[in-house]
């Protein structure tokens, strides 16, 4: 169909493959010792599938697959799957993050019961995210959502002795079965109304006399992706998931989950849903804008008054997708869609090392046994001054204060906004910033500045997690003079998903 | 590349004391930082360029310029540069900056004996992001190290401070940081408005289309009202970091909490960073809103000198006294700057040197005394010259350098801005507001003498049970070599001042009847 070098068109979904053969190939090597499992292995396979897996992304963007160049977006079976820069892209956010949530892991579920299962559903859950990125029709976005859902659901109660971790686990199940339903249910009323689930098709559909019907199921689809997103009003689900899930999980799925979620909204809402078609009908672009502004502000807030970091962190998450949600709600066409989009990937990009690195702290501290709340944390600079340097650098780079990439992802985001003519956006997220200035202090100020308690005592340094933690940092603080290199290839990604 | 290589240099030391073991940091960080202190003074005499880098004429020294990356808009693109250089105002600046964080660590020495290593990276993070400041010369990259000074001077406030140092430290963080945002938003609103007549945030390519007039309307203002509100929320943010009064009031716990050494480089340097943008941004990009509110600028200028010396006068701490006094002193480099004149100008960037090491004199003294006696009240004692005659010299003759003795910096510089805003034709009634804040040195006079008087003079007798004695030669050290270039530069001003002249005289009215006071030629 396209033009793919001297590889069939099918080696286009390598970075889903990759993953997915990697999740059964974790499986197999589980039973070579059933009983006693081979942590060192089981890492290890799961390392190199996932760090193929962005390999495979990374390269075929650079080599230019299916961008203009090389023929455009490559269409497999039957157009229902698309390989295209948008789908690369967040494919090379997902196994970015699962390659740094495996490193943590191979010590945070080191001797755990299921640990194999662990690492599978994993690669199963990141397999399902990756696909989100490159479904073309409702069919296989519902059934790849599910595919990363499910694995999720067992991920957040993987700590089977842990109360609050079985208890988060059901919630989440719940709550995501609920925002499935209702996609599903969106997504049936769409089709009443268009006689088509793919998206091309879809969109070819809509016409003048396409009435209530559609636009109700435009309405719950996008309440079934502010679940995926845990933009507000369907964000309560987030900080008890992210809480009581094992730090590496909340790690994975407050970038990984979230990121998946965003691609569907940029394509669907772009593409399939035109905003010059259904502007009379549902006026999207005003519906996001007011989610994205009390999206930031309510998460803000929230996070402020929390006691307890992994908490704050998940409202803080949720703030972050407030932000994101600039790069659909400044779709006014004042500017240009590429450079409005690109604003919003290029902030998923960095938010996915500095958000899953913040997480990977928590999940070290609870790896040593620290406590929860803020005051637990007091000494942790003296005690462990890697650990503590690496997760002031992430939070304060989530604050947006010029020493992480998220100082430019935000700069990026305001332009957007700015140009697009919703100075308002551009307001909100400054405003916002700045407030989130405050709750990421006090975790720096209790780990330097406070006088830490006398029963803290930490002698271990893992391995994994340590690395993790490294490389995390390594990347949020290069792309601060590396952001060029983000920017073009979001802008990229963005210029064939935009009119 | 030289800029780059003193960055680089700095940050890397920062790094490597961070990694050294406390006994050794101090010496180690001491050692390293002589190596961006000899670097600046090589600038400094290789320094030759005339003009102002902000106006399109200038010509800067040491300039480096590499495109960052770019963002495209639809038809017009914005590039983000690294653009690195200096000019006669930002060179003296630099200078200041590595002299003083050396002088600082050395008088740490005694202060801090905990979490050494921790404190000397911090100090030399601190020093590696002022050195930024002085030296960028784009908007963004600017105000990356502007931020960038915060977060270690935070830190060194809430680990190393006195008693109420959280409070203080956050205090001080709530303040600059919301004033940071302020003037965030000022300086975008403008970016926005110049629109396409830009495509670098380069601080001579916004300078010179806002001097041109190419500001257009953005969210709903016309240019006009833009730029009266760009330049309030400009001087809002920056008035915070002078202080200026009414903004002042996290100045005083900063300073009181902090350490001596952290107390040398706020009042020293990280007030200088206020004045210095006010220069930059307020009086060089807009130049015609600081002239149309002259008299409001001048009297915010006499308030904070006025109020500044009569706060230090109701004082008992003796730190309180020399914080309170700085106010007093900023407030003559606002008076300075917006008279428009060559000398109000110059001296208002000469008095941020001199001011610079003058109260980083100050505050060392007051440290080794308080390092000796363990109280800074000055009810508590009396008579120190008897046990510290080394250390009570200095104060004295810094205290004359503070109260403008001639033949000392301080002098040159107030008697300069004095000079220029009394020719100011830009503030109505000049030489009312110059004579307001003359009066100021009366009071400063009157504090400083009195504070003296009481703890240096007379019988011996110190509230706490702590044995007085000379203090060590590595407190001392430092301190004379402040004097010896307070001393330098009152005999001498022209070793800086003609840079600065070169500098600054660019953006100011060429006087017709103004002598040059020094040489007694004819001013160009």
């Amino acid at each position: 169909m396209t033009d793919f070098g001297t590889l069939p068109d099918w080696a286009a979904l390598g970075p889903a493959l990759a993953l997915i053969s990697t999740a059964f190939a974790v499986f197999i090597v589980d039973m070579i010792r059933p009983d006693e499992p081979w942590s060192e292995l089981l890492a290890g396979v799961s390392l190199t599938g996932s760090l193929a897996a962005l390999g495979l992304s990374l390269w075929y963007f650079i080599a230019g697959t299916g961008q203009a160049d090389w023929g455009g977006a490559i269409r497999l079976f039957e157009g229902t799957l698309i390989v295209d820069g948008m789908s690369l892209f967040f494919a090379t956010i997902v196994s970015s993050v699962l390659v740094l949530v495996v490193l943590a892991s191979y010590d945070y579920f080191s001797g755990h019961t299921h640990e194999a299962e662990v690492y599978s559903l994993m690669l199963l859950a990141a397999t399902g995210m990756v696909m989100v990125g490159m479904a073309n029709s409702f069919v296989i976005a519902f059934i790849a959502f599910e595919l990363a859902s499910l694995p999720s659901y067992a991920l957040v109660a993987s700590l089977k002795r842990n109360r609050g971790s079985v208890e988060a686990g059901l919630k989440y199940f719940l709550i995501g079965a609920l925002s499935s339903a209702i996609l599903a249910y969106g997504i049936s009323l769409v089709y009443v109304a268009t006689g088509s689930l793919q998206f091309d098709a879809v969109t070819a559909a809509i016409s003048e006399d396409v009435g209530g019907i559609f636009a109700l199921g435009i309405v719950m689809i996008l309440a079934g992706f502010g679940f995926k997103i845990a933009a507000v009003p369907f964000h309560f689900w987030a900080p008890e998931a992210y809480e009581g899930a094992p730090g590496p999980v909340s790690a994975f799925l407050s970038s990984a989950s979230k990121a998946a979620g965003f691609v569907l909204i940029f394509r669907v809402f772009i593409d399939v849903f035109p905003y010059e078609a259904v502007s009379n009908t549902v006026d999207w672009v005003m519906a996001f804008q007011a989610i994205a502004i009390v999206t930031m502000t309510i998460a803000n807030f929230a996070a402020l008054r929390q006691e307890k970091v992994k908490r704050m962190l998940a409202y803080s998450s949720i703030g972050h997708a407030g932000y994101v949600l600039i790069a659909v709600a400044a779709l006014t066409g004042d500017a240009s869609g590429s450079f409005v989009l690109g604003s919003g990937m290029a902030h998923l990009m960095v938010y996915a090392f500095m958000n899953t690195g913040a997480f990977l702290f928590i999940a070290l501290t609870e790896h040593w046994g620290v406590g929860r709340h803020i005051e637990d944390f007091n000494g942790l600079g003296t005690q462990a001054p890697f650990a503590a340097s690496a997760m002031t650098l992430f939070l304060f780079s989530l604050a947006g204060l010029p020493i992480g990439g998220g100082f430019l992802s935000k700069l990026y985001l305001l332009l957007a906004s700015v140009r697009a003519n919703v100075a308002l956006l551009g307001v909100a997220l400054v405003v916002n910033s700045v407030v989130s200035v405050f709750y990421y202090t006090r975790v720096v100020k209790a780990m330097w500045v406070e006088e830490p308690s006398e029963d803290l005592e930490i002698e271990s340094q893992p391995v994994g997690l340590y690395a993790a933690l490294a490389l995390a940092a390594v990347m949020t603080f290069l792309l601060l003079p590396g952001f060029g290199a983000v920017v073009e290839f979001a802008n990229t990604a963005a210029e064939l998903v935009t009119p | 590349m030289f800029i780059e290589g003193i960055l680089a240099f700095t940050l890397a030391s920062a790094l490597l004391v961070f990694g050294s073991p406390d006994r050794y940091a101090g010496k180690l960080a001491t050692g390293l930082s002589l190596v961006p202190l000899v670097g600046s003074v090589l600038m400094w005499l290789d320094f030759s360029s005339g003009g102002n880098a902000l106006l399109a004429d200038g010509n800067v020294a040491f300039q480096n310029t590499v495109d960052w990356f770019t963002f495209t808009f639809d038809s017009f693109e914005l590039t983000l540069q690294w653009n690195v250089g200096v000019d006669g105002v930002s060179l003296p600046l630099l200078v200041l900056t590595t002299v003083l964080t050396t002088l600082a660590l050395v008088s740490s020495w005694t202060p801090i004996d905990a979490r050494q290593s921790q404190f000397y990276g911090l100090m030399l993070l601190m020093e590696m992001a002022l050195i930024g400041v002085f030296t960028t010369l784009d908007f963004l990259l600017w105000f990356v190290f502007w931020e960038a000074v915060l977060i270690p001077m935070y830190f060194l406030i809430a680990i190393w401070g006195g008693p109420r140092r959280k409070y203080a430290a956050i205090k001080f963080l709530l303040y600059t940081n919301l004033a940071s945002l302020i003037m965030f938003i000022g300086m975008f609103s403008l970016i926005f408005g110049l629109g396409d007549a830009i495509s670098t945030l380069s601080f001579t390519e916004i300078a010179g289309a806002l001097r041109a007039g190419e500001l257009g309307s953005f969210a709903g203002m016309e240019a006009e009202t833009l730029r009266l509100f760009a330049f309030v929320l400009l001087f809002v943010g920056f008035a915070v970091k002078v202080p200026l009064v009414p903004f002042h009031t996290w100045l005083p716990d900063a300073h009181v909490q902090a350490p001596t050494p952290v107390s040398v480089m706020l009042a020293g340097v990280l007030l200088k960073m206020g004045t210095y943008a006010l220069l930059r941004f307020n009086f060089t990009m807009l130049p015609d809103v600081a002239r149309e509110n002259a008299e409001i600028i001048a009297a915010i200028g006499v308030l904070s000198v006025i109020y500044g010396a009569l706060l230090a006068l109701a004082q008992r701490d003796l730190k309180r006294i020399v914080a309170y006094s700085s106010i007093s002193s900023m407030g003559y480099v606002i008076l300075g700057l917006v008279a428009f004149t060559p000398h109000g100008m110059g001296g208002a960037t000469f008095q941020m040197v001199s001011h610079g090491l003058i109260s980083g004199l100050m505050f060392m003294v007051v440290g080794v005394i308080y390092n000796a006696t363990h109280t800074r009240m000055v009810g508590d004692m009396s008579g120190l010259a008897d046990r510290m005659p080394w250390t009570v010299g200095i104060f004295v003759a810094g205290s004359f350098g503070y109260m403008g003795l001639p033949l000392m910096s301080g002098f040159a510089a107030e008697v300069l801005i004095f000079i220029g805003s009394f020719q100011s034709t830009v503030i109505g009634n000049a030489p009312l507001f110059t004579a307001g804040a003359m009066f100021g040195i009366v009071i400063v006079a009157g504090y400083l003498l009195w504070a003296m008087q009481r703890t240096l003079f007379g019988e011996f007798s110190v509230e706490t049970d702590y044995e007085v004695g000379t203090a060590p030669v590595h407190d001392i050290a430092p301190m004379f070599v402040l004097l010896g270039l307070i001393i330098v530069l009152g005999i001498q001003p022209d070793i800086i001042y003609e840079a600065i002249q070169n500098a600054v005289n660019p953006l100011n009215d060429p006087l017709t009847l103004a002598v040059d006071f020094f040489t007694g030629g004819e001013l160009q």
